[in-house]
């Protein structure tokens, strides 16, 4: 039989941490009530539950968390943020986990390696839009 | 004689199930009958209203009522035939809900058993007759028996009120479990410093007479008037004398375990049990001590300044009466060495809720920093693990005990505030948090203090070089994990204590199938029991946490008083009654009687001394066990007769 192994340390607490940080929510006040997935209308097609996402954020599994498809099956309709008892901005942690991974990833376009002819044609916006991707 | 009888049909309740019109017409042809009539609650205004009028109009000199059980509305219907100025004995109730319409779907079959004890009813009530009931003096003192804060409410209520009370604590003591705690949720005051002024109020009442290292040992009598024998152990030291220098300690050679401290530090022989011990004085333990004995050793005594040691202090027995006894005798943790898989006892940083209390305690063996008992180190991640022992009907204690899940709560925030970079985990199997603030607290735990909550069972604990393996499950995630402690502590449920269980079968009080005693009525006489004059306080009837468990104490001292300010008493008048003629004292009554009501008394018969039996009409509780036991008819029962109860035999066995 396996367990799956659980741990507090520092990475899990920087995990959540920075969900935190990113939707100004704190994980804890989460009682696992399942109000946010009971009336969520992609739940079903969420491989985790939204709950359940934020469960694994207050024990810090990133890996879980950020393998799971729910934040991308999220369409920010904020349903869950409106009916969370604890008033909790659900969906913005949705957001946080998209966030999160999108800081997280390589960038797709280096603009220094950029080859001169191209920069030269590019439109200004195509570059903001790429620096964005950095800030935050 | 002209009866009335009167079918109640409890709104639905009856009349869903028995088709009551038939069940009156069935009455009407019966003797002695005169009026039989349907009502929609009997026990209404209206329909009290209703008997009265036709005893006035058709002048009807008994009623029965076919409604609820007895226990219910017996009372009421006695009340109306009295107010009449009828006997109230010539009142029977036929039990058709309870014991018909409750249990039955078949509404035939119900109403045909309704119509059979009905018709019995009717034959009995015809030989029916009046009784009255006996009055009794009453004692103005009550007793409490345990001091933890439930004892020490009841008492200085009582006491308050001007009733001259005894408080008997086993323990060098008074304070309880309360005494041991650290801080209290949800508001986090300290424990010593809510109760220990309740407790200096005991010792200094001028109505309170406390007897510390005391145990009643043997109760008779009845409601009122109980006389009771206490024991007092000898401490040979003198509390007047006694200043509190400790002088005496530190020569003592005697080291054993503090039970204060959990057993998590050493003490002497002789001993405070904790500094706000009341009463405030150094005992010397008996069972310890090398022998009571100036010969073998008395290091103690030569030292003491104020010469408060008395090697030849007796224990002493001390005879009283009371009107009231408030039963205040409390709970112990579950022995959580019996759930094997979590390794207490073995596994030394596996700990109790209490030794944790202890270990967080500023007076505790730690002196407030959290230090596990192994090493001494400050563990860096502790479990709580909910529901050690309880809701486990299968291998250990059945029910919920109610505290653990707020005191497991309130030890993961403690120890947060201790230890700030330490982690919490607690796994629960649900978070039960009913109370004023109570919710909240737990909230809070979550939110401001970090303290994470697994939900699922932990299967078992290993040691894992200075660290605990522990395995478990995570029914959220549906994973089973596990995850590595410094120290684990088991929310123990609660039981009752051996001295609860003790003075229940002393009192003859029933016990529920988990051995707290049961109050008489589980909601409308939560500090009742079926003794009358016998009240229950705190933890002894089951998990209660400190506010509950005052508000119980303060209950029981109220109804305590209900008796104890009445000059006498009256009592109720279905007792047995012997039959001197045809006794021939051969005395199997006397020891068949749960109640200890009947015994034996020489009698003069025509020259001759005879031995007969007698009923203590107090005591009798009307039982019947001795008119069922007697084997010459000689012992009867007041209201019961046994020509009363052929007839209804006869008319329920006539089909
Ligand atoms: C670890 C832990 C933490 C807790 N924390 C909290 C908290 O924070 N807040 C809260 O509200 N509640 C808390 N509780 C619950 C609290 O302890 C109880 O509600 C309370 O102590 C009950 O008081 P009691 O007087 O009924 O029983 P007890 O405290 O058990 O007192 C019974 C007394 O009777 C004496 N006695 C027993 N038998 C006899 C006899 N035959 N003759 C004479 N004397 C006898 C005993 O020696 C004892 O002094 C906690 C419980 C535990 C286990
Ligand atoms: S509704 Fe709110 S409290 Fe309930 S599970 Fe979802 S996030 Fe947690
Ligand atoms: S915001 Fe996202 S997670 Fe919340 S209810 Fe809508 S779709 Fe579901
Ligand atoms: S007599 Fe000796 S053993 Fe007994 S309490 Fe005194 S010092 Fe301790
Ligand atoms: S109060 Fe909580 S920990 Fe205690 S038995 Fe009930 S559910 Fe379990």
């Amino acid at each position: 039989m396996s367990y799956e192994y659980i741990k507090f340390g520092k990475e899990e607490r920087e995990f959540r941490e920075k969900i935190e940080e990113i939707s100004g929510e704190n994980v804890f006040s989460c009682y696992q009530c399942g109000k946010c997935s009971a009336g969520c209308m992609f739940s079903d097609k969420m491989d985790r539950t939204v709950n359940q996402q934020i469960h694994r954020i207050q024990m810090g599994q990133k890996e879980k968390v950020l393998a799971a498809n729910t934040h991308w099956i999220c369409a920010s309709c904020l349903t869950c943020s409106v009916r969370c008892p604890r008033d909790i901005d659900v969906a913005a942690i949705m957001e946080a986990i998209r966030e999160y991974i999108l800081r997280e990833e390589p960038e797709k376009i280096i603009v220094s390696e950029l080859p001169k002819e191209v920069l030269e044609r590019l439109p200004n916006i195509a570059l903001v839009g790429n620096f964005r991707k950095m800030t935050g | 004689m002209k009866i009335g009888v009167y079918i109640c049909e409890c709104g639905s309740n009856i009349a869903g199930t028995i088709d009551t019109e038939k069940v009156a017409r069935s009455a009407e042809p019966l003797p002695k009958v005169s009026v039989s009539r349907v009502y929609r609650y009997a026990c209404s205004e209206p329909g009290q209203n209703l008997i009265t009028n036709d005893i006035e109009e058709l002048g009807l000199d008994r009623i029965i009522v076919a409604a609820c059980s007895p226990s219910m509305h017996e009372p009421t219907f006695r009340a109306v035939l009295k107010e009449r100025g009828l006997n109230p004995y010539l009142l029977e109730m036929v039990n058709i809900r309870e014991q018909c319409s409750w249990v039955h779907s078949d509404k035939k079959q119900a109403t045909e058993k309704a119509i059979s004890l009905l018709t019995a009813a009717v034959l009995r009530n015809a030989l029916q007759q009046p009784l009255t009931p006996k009055k009794v003096g009453v004692t103005n003192n009550a007793l409490v028996i345990g001091g933890g804060i439930a004892g020490i409410q009841a008492a200085l209520d009582l006491a308050e009120v001007g009733y001259k009370t005894y408080l008997v604590e086993k323990t060098p003591s008074i304070g309880g479990k309360m005494a041991q705690l650290d801080k209290t949720f949800p508001t986090l005051d300290c424990s010593a410093c809510i109760l220990s002024p309740k407790m200096v109020d005991v010792g200094r009442h001028p109505n309170i007479t406390l007897l510390a290292n005391s145990e009643v040992v043997e109760v008779e009598g009845f409601v009122g008037n109980f006389k009771v024998k206490i024991k007092k152990k000898a401490t040979y030291v003198d509390p007047v004398k006694c200043t509190l220098c400790d002088e005496c300690v530190p020569v003592c050679p005697v080291i054993i375990h503090d039970e204060y401290n959990e057993n998590l530090s050493p003490r002497r022989a002789i001993y405070i049990p904790f500094p706000q011990a009341v009463p405030a004085t150094y005992i010397i333990e008996e069972e310890t001590c090398l022998g009571i004995d100036p010969l073998i050793c008395a290091k103690c005594r030569d030292v003491c300044g104020p010469e408060a040691i008395d090697f030849d202090m007796k224990p002493e027995i001390i005879e009283e009466e009371f009107g009231a006894i408030v039963v205040a005798t409390g709970y112990e943790a579950y022995p959580i060495e019996n759930i094997g898989e979590y390794g207490y006892g073995s596994i030394h940083n596996v700990i109790s809720g209490l030794e944790f209390e202890r270990i967080l305690s500023a007076s505790g063996p730690t002196d407030g920093v959290v230090r596990r008992p192994s090493d001494g180190k400050v563990p860096k991640t502790v479990v709580f693990i909910h529901c050690a022992g309880s809701r486990d009907p299968a291998k250990h204690l059945p029910y919920c005990s109610k505290v653990c899940c707020m005191y497991s709560t309130k030890h993961a925030l403690q120890y947060r505030h201790l230890v700030h970079d330490g982690t919490a985990v607690n796994f629960y199997i649900d978070i039960r948090t009913a109370g004023k603030d109570y919710e909240e607290f737990y909230q809070r735990a979550a939110e401001e203090d970090g303290v994470i909550y697994i939900k699922g069972k932990v299967s078992e604990i290993l040691e894992d070089g200075d660290q605990l393996l522990i395995r478990g499950v995570n029914t959220l995630t549906s994973e089973t994990v596990e995850m590595h402690a410094d120290l684990v502590v088991l929310a123990n449920g609660m039981m009752p204590s051996e001295g609860t269980k003790k003075i229940a079968s002393m009192l003859k009080l029933p016990v529920d199938s988990t051995g707290f005693i049961r109050e008489a009525h589980p909601k409308l006489k939560p500090v009742d029991t079926v003794i009358s004059g016998v009240f229950l306080a705190g933890t002894a009837s089951g998990p209660k946490d400190i506010p509950e468990t005052v508000a119980h104490a303060s209950g029981a001292a109220s109804r305590a008083s209900t008796i104890l300010a009445q000059k006498e008493l009256e009592i109720d008048a279905t007792i047995a009654n012997v039959n001197e003629m045809l006794c021939r004292g051969c005395g199997m009554c006397v020891d068949s009687c749960p109640y200890s009501a009947i015994e034996l008394e020489a009698k003069n018969s025509f020259g001759h001394t005879i031995k007969v039996a007698v009923v203590n009409e107090a005591l009798c509780k009307g039982c019947g066990t001795c008119s069922a036991t007697c084997l010459n008819g000689a012992i009867g029962h007041l209201g019961y007769t046994d020509n009363q109860i052929l007839a209804q035999i006869k008319a329920l066995s006539q089909k």
